[in-house]
């Protein structure tokens, strides 16, 4: 049946999502000034997890898995990008190593928190560009390359890089490596500066005649195939969780806006009135309003997209649906508040302006909103990617 | 909980329409937008699929199928895709009788509802739009004054859909306090309705003005009688309505547009391979598919008996502007062609701006 609405046990869970992330928000605007990694656990952890009621086990009758999840991600990141109660274990790169990796490959790295390295300066929609290079020399591989924006970075106990064998094959030369933290040749020079999400673990990797063992190929298969690998295609899979959810955190930060926006414009004596026609209503309350839908369109796109694969059913045109639009969205909305609010928008004494720019990166990563519209498109004309770039 | 799901049975309504859309609608849609007036038997032909009379209770003469606004919003945007003009005349008359079922008394049920489970198509009108510049729905120029145990109505009332016909009106005025609505027969002294008016869009639907001068109404004629009824959640239940059919409006312009920019050549490629032209035909299923939820919020907290004023405004707000700019983008993608009365998405235009500014004509 459609629903839209949450059962008592649904809003309990996004109750206590809600109070760890207004935690979290206390030490937002610290960590971002300084642009220090945020804190492993933050010290209200402990009393939090001893006063918080314990939510009851899910029923039948509450909302599915998936799109709890997604609202969970959604009410997290309201509160901040970084800043958790306790940072999670873990990288994309652990992803990547379930999806290409061997069993032993599995059981020998899966402990660790593998970072996942792919955008080079010079590629970043295009991973066929990649140059970073893996020569095989006896028992050995030697990586040569530089990596950008690799999110868990520095925290990483070890990488997850792409690294093509054979610069000629194209996309087909391209492997999955794991390249441990230490190893010689394997640098962290630096932390990323960002526009946004500044507290957040975004490293640069260099790699200069780093040698690594044979064994480090994930899925150890050396060949190159005619056509695209399936390991490749395999990781592209992992997008049909991955863009939903990255659209959920960005529409968690412009909610956070949306909900600051509205209680300045209540205090300042807005009332938001949902049917007050064009002649009444104020230009800033028409114009939040209109954010406001903007901001429902792009959640149900999201939940739906979640929904789709909690039925177990195929969601790849949902996947880019919602993470194109919500890309577009939170831009439009956490700009729009700004500009409603006016100077104080632009203030560092809100928090408004930090969201603002930390959202700014979700329709940059996960798939820019150029090619999530390219996806989007072959789908709708049954066009391959040699028919349409 | 969340849920996305249609019922086996909304799937089955909206697939049968789906059929109906393509068969019976398209053929005849563009005739009946340059001719302003849609074949008889069309609207008896979809009257007898009953899409007024299941949700009428038994003892009135109807199917006796609970009230079921997200069913009636599926099936609104498979109309919608057929024709926005043939979609809301076929629901004309539901806005009214769900109206009636939802708000009315025990009298005013027994008195209208059997009118809508006989054999042929009966009209009967919301009264809602007004013609004065910036109409807000929610402050309308038309007045009840109390008069003795009943009202007194004036005002004038546009886009009345199948005023022509209608045997009644539920006519929203402002009554001092808030809204009210109320049943005026067609007979009503004081009441004179116009000749077709002459619009931008839905020129197949025939609409027409009321103009209301003292006409008296008793308190058996107020909605809701004594108690009066929820005006706003009735008016958002009417734009749900208009949203469903924007979205099925929106989705046949990519339909339309899809083949055609795979067919047509330019510069020596088809010109669906122009990012240009691609990335407008996959904002344009963005745009729909978000439309689409937006509506069924909507609709869900008017069967759930919610508040659905937000809902519904933040739908309709949406749908307008992303109606208006698919429809505007179809007669783009097909160029010259698009400006010329023989493409439907000339027609589509026309219909889309009309969509988003009206309100009442359907509901839920």
């Amino acid at each position: 049946m459609i629903d839209f609405t949450l059962t008592e046990n649904d809003k309990a869970r996004l109750a206590r999502t809600r109070a760890e992330a207004l935690i979290c928000r206390k030490y937002a605007r610290e960590y971002e000034e300084r642009e220090e990694l945020p804190p492993d656990e933050l010290p209200e952890r402990k009393e939090f997890l001893a006063s918080a009621e314990a939510v009851p086990e899910s029923g039948p009758d509450d909302t599915p898995k998936p799109v709890m999840m997604a609202l969970q991600a959604q009410g997290t990141y309201w509160g901040d990008y970084s800043i958790r109660l306790k940072q999670s274990g873990g990288g994309l790169g652990n992803a990547a190593l379930s999806a290409a990796g061997t069993k032993e490959q599995q059981e020998k790295w899966g402990h660790l928190t593998l970072s996942m390295a792919i955008t080079e300066p010079g590629c970043g929609s295009d991973p066929s560009m990649v140059q970073c290079s893996a020569e095989l020399d006896g028992d050995e591989w030697v990586v040569n390359g530089e990596k950008i924006f690799v999110t868990t970075g520095i925290r990483a106990e070890g990488a997850v890089i792409w690294a093509t064998i054979d610069k000629s094959a194209g996309r087909a030369g391209i492997k999955s490596f794991l390249v441990e933290r230490g190893t010689p040749g394997f640098e962290v020079p630096y932390k990323e500066k960002k526009l946004g999400i500044r507290a957040d673990d975004t490293a640069v990797y260099f790699f200069k005649d780093c040698r690594i063992p044979r064994g480090n190929l994930l899925g150890l298969d050396e060949t190159i195939p005619k056509k695209s690998s399936g390991g490749f295609r395999g990781v592209m899979k992992t997008f049909n969780m991955t863009r939903p959810l990255t659209a959920a955190m960005g529409l968690g930060l412009a909610e956070a806006a949306l909900d600051f926006t509205r209680e300045q414009l209540e205090a300042a004596g807005f009332e938001l009135d949902y049917g007050a026609g064009l002649g009444t209503v104020p230009a800033a309350v028409e114009k939040f309003i209109r954010l406001e839908a903007l901001f429902e369109a792009s959640v149900l796109n999201t939940l739906q997209c979640v929904w789709l694969a909690g039925q177990g059913k195929p969601n790849n045109m949902e996947s880019s649906v919602c993470k194109g639009h919500a890309g577009s969205a939170v831009r439009a909305i956490t700009q729009g508040c700004v500009e409603i609010l006016g100077p104080m928008g632009a203030s560092r004494e809100h928090l408004l302006e930090k969201w603002m720019r930390d959202c700014r990166i979700t329709d940059i990563y996960e798939g820019t909103g150029e090619i999530q519209r390219l996806i989007i498109a072959r789908g709708l004309l049954e066009y391959t990617r040699a028919d349409l770039k | 909980m969340i849920s996305f799901g249609p019922t086996e049975e909304q799937e089955i309504v909206r697939d049968t329409l789906k059929e109906f859309a393509d068969e019976a609608m398209r053929p005849i849609a563009r005739d009946c937008d340059e001719e302003s007036s849609i074949p008889q038997d069309f609207l008896d032909t979809i009257w007898e699929l009953g899409l007024t009379s299941t949700q009428i209770p038994e003892e009135h003469g109807g199917g006796g199928e609970p009230r079921s606004p997200v069913t009636n919003a599926i099936l609104l945007e498979e109309l919608g895709y057929g024709d926005a003009s043939l979609a809301v005349a076929a629901m004309v008359p539901s806005g009214f009788a769900n109206a009636i079922v939802d708000h009315g008394t025990e009298d005013q049920q027994k008195r209208l509802l059997p009118l809508f489970c006989k054999e042929k198509f009966h009209a009967a009108s919301l009264a809602v739009c007004e013609p004065g510049a910036v109409f807000d729905a929610l402050k309308p120029r038309t007045l009840a004054e109390p008069k003795g145990d009943g009202f007194v109505l004036s005002g004038v009332k546009s886009f009345v859909p199948l005023g022509d016909r209608a045997s009644h009106f539920l006519v929203v005025a402002a009554n001092g306090e808030g809204l009210d609505a109320f049943i005026v027969p067609r007979e009503a002294g004081g009441l004179r309705i116009s000749e077709p008016e002459k619009n931008l869009g839905l020129r197949g639907l025939t609409t027409v003005s009321l103009e209301l001068e003292r006409v008296e109404v008793s308190q058996a004629d107020r909605l809701g009688g004594q108690a009066g009824c929820d005006v706003r959640n009735l008016l958002a239940g009417s734009r749900a309505a208009l949203c469903a059919v924007m979205v099925g409006l929106s989705r046949g312009v990519l339909a339309e547009c899809v083949p055609y920019a795979k067919d047509r050549v330019a510069f020596g490629e088809p010109i669906a391979k122009k990012q240009s032209i691609a990335f407008r035909l996959a904002e344009m299923h963005i745009e729909t598919e978000s439309m689409r939820w937006l509506t069924w919020k909507a609709a869900s907290f008017v069967e759930q008996g919610l508040d659905a004023t937000r809902p519904a405004h933040l739908a309709r707000s949406y749908a307008a502007e992303k109606c208006m700019w698919v429809a505007d983008n179809g007669v783009q993608v097909f160029g010259g062609h698009g400006y010329i009365r023989d493409n439907p998405v000339e027609m589509w235009f026309r219909n889309a701006r009309t969509l988003g500014v009206l309100e009442g004509m359907i509901g839920v």
